[in-house]
């Protein structure tokens, strides 16, 4: 009998919230977590703004000789993994036999680039004998995963994905597929970022991706807006508790939805443009809807990758319209970016979420600042309202850098 | 600068850069067993001590530091020497 993944266990850290219910009302309020950046002073760049998360005190969950040892982006996926299991109600002993099936899959963009930066900056200014013995274990994207498989006792698969923005739902997808094939029960899949620094800054804006709406920071993440002039980076971290049905059943856990479908491809086109048409977005919402065995009239909500770029947002309501046909007028698609800002690599974790949630209050959060229309884009993006839909089937979408395309099914679990 | 100076500001760089405790501090303390400072944090002790202490120390003489007060001897003998 074929083994199917169920979602028990949520956890964030984002601009909109320290935790799930936080953000969630957050979310569903319209409330934009941008704004000037405060970690560090971004005079002079093109763009000075970013969706930061607050007031993180990382020493709420990790002790704080271990914490300053940490990248902020390890902090925040820690967080988020501790919430997530504690919501689960899943805590193994070092010698728990169980923790050999219990695994990790993270998903990063671009790992510790504060850290990164950091280094370099010291080695520079104070030469090698003064770079930090850490430096490595901090910007490598893979030790969130390692980390928590120690403080966590997870003793199964533990892997790292770096596919630009698409990484975290690349984690969740490989992570249901880890425990699909019987090599593992659960599974720990999520992703974060952390890269609000000058570097990332001044590299995603010479790439002309980033929102210069620096005199308005609450409105600059506008997808779908005919005046959107790109995203706006953000941070934080979210996980997803995955596992096997029976297994989550027989424990009596709580059960938020299953993980129906995953689908990917490659645009094979260009490093950071999408492919005009969006045929490669369309091949992943589809092989994500077959996966599933779900028609694409069977979605209620999709929440869209929606970047605020102007290639982004057109080209993935083109590939919407060619996968939803007619019906694509009819559903809901929404981007929380317009609030959140741009997790990167946390992104496609945190929409996941969205879409969980979505399904357990019947709502869906809406794509703020959403004030004029853009021709080339033409669906029903729930302008700046939430709104009460019966949500049974979620989509998410996440496309990176490199023509990675990944696309999520959740189900309401029955 | 007097011993009891080094003790104090060697306290004070334990728990300002390696985040431990300030009550588990002695100078009888082990850093490996007592404060759980593990290979990577014996150098960045090592890094700390040198910036503070505007010393040198190699490798080869770290490998005598067991606990804290023989830090605080290395770091004697050098001002010293």
């Amino acid at each position: 009998m074929s083994r199917r993944v169920v979602v028990t266990g949520l956890g964030t850290v984002n601009p909109l919230g320290h935790d799930v219910d936080s953000f969630w009302s957050a979310a569903l309020a319209g409330r934009s977590g941008v704004g000037r950046i405060t970690a560090f002073d971004p005079s002079g760049m093109r763009a000075t703004i970013a969706a930061e998360v607050p007031d993180f005190d990382p020493e709420q969950y990790i002790e704080r000789k271990e914490a300053r040892r940490l990248d902020r982006y390890d902090q925040f996926f820690w967080a988020s993994t501790h919430q997530a299991l504690a919501d689960a109600g899943i805590h193994y002993e070092e010698d728990d036999p169980a923790a050999l099936r219990a695994g990790v899959v993270v998903g990063s963009g671009i790992g510790g680039m504060i850290s990164f930066q950091e280094g370099i900056d010291t080695m520079r200014q104070r030469g090698p004998d003064r770079v930090s013995p850490l430096a490595i274990t901090q910007i490598i994207s893979n030790m969130a995963a390692g980390l928590v498989s120690i403080r966590y006792h997870l003793y199964g698969p533990n892997s790292c994905v770096v596919t630009a923005c698409a990484a975290s739902a690349n984690a969740i997808g490989d992570a249901a597929e880890i425990i699909k094939r019987n090599a593992a029960d659960v599974m720990v899949a999520g992703g974060g970022e952390a890269p609000v620094c000058e570097f990332a800054l001044a590299g995603f804006s010479q790439a002309r991706a980033l929102s210069t709406r620096n005199d308005d920071p609450a409105h600059a993440s506008r997808p779908f807006d005919l005046d959107r002039d790109g995203f706006v980076m953000g941070e934080g971290a979210a996980t997803l508790i995955l596992e096997e049905r029976e297994h989550a059943l027989g424990r009596g856990a709580k059960i938020y939805a299953e993980v129906a479908g995953y689908g990917m491809s490659a645009d094979g086109y260009h490093v950071t443009l999408p492919r005009p048409g969006g045929g490669g977005a369309a091949r992943a919402m589809q092989n994500a809807l077959d996966d599933a065995g779900i028609r694409p009239t069977g979605i209620d909500y999709i929440n869209a990758h929606g970047t605020s770029t102007q290639a982004n947002d057109s080209t993935e309501t083109a590939a919407i319209k060619t996968v939803f046909g007619d019906y694509a007028h009819e559903v809901p698609v929404s981007s929380t970016k317009s609030m959140t800002g741009h997790l990167l690599g946390g992104a496609g974790a945190l929409e996941s979420l969205v879409c969980i949630l979505a399904i357990r209050d019947g709502v869906v959060p809406p794509t703020i600042n959403y004030e004029t229309p853009d021709p080339a884009c033409d669906l029903d993006y729930v302008p700046n309202e939430a709104r009460a839909v019966a949500v049974k089937t979620a989509m998410t979408n996440s496309f990176g850098f490199g023509g990675h395309n990944v696309s999520l099914v959740f189900t309401a679990h029955s | 600068m007097k011993r009891p100076e080094v003790e104090a500001k060697m306290t004070d760089l334990l728990v300002d850069e390696l985040g431990i405790d300030r009550d588990k501090i002695n100078m009888g303390a082990r850093f490996e067993e007592d404060l759980e400072v593990d290979s990577l944090g014996v150098v960045e002790l090592l890094m700390a001590l040198e910036d503070t202490f505007g010393v040198s120390i190699p490798d080869e003489e770290a490998e005598s530091i067991g606990t804290v007060g023989q830090a605080v001897d290395v770091v004697m003998q050098k001002l010293e020497g």
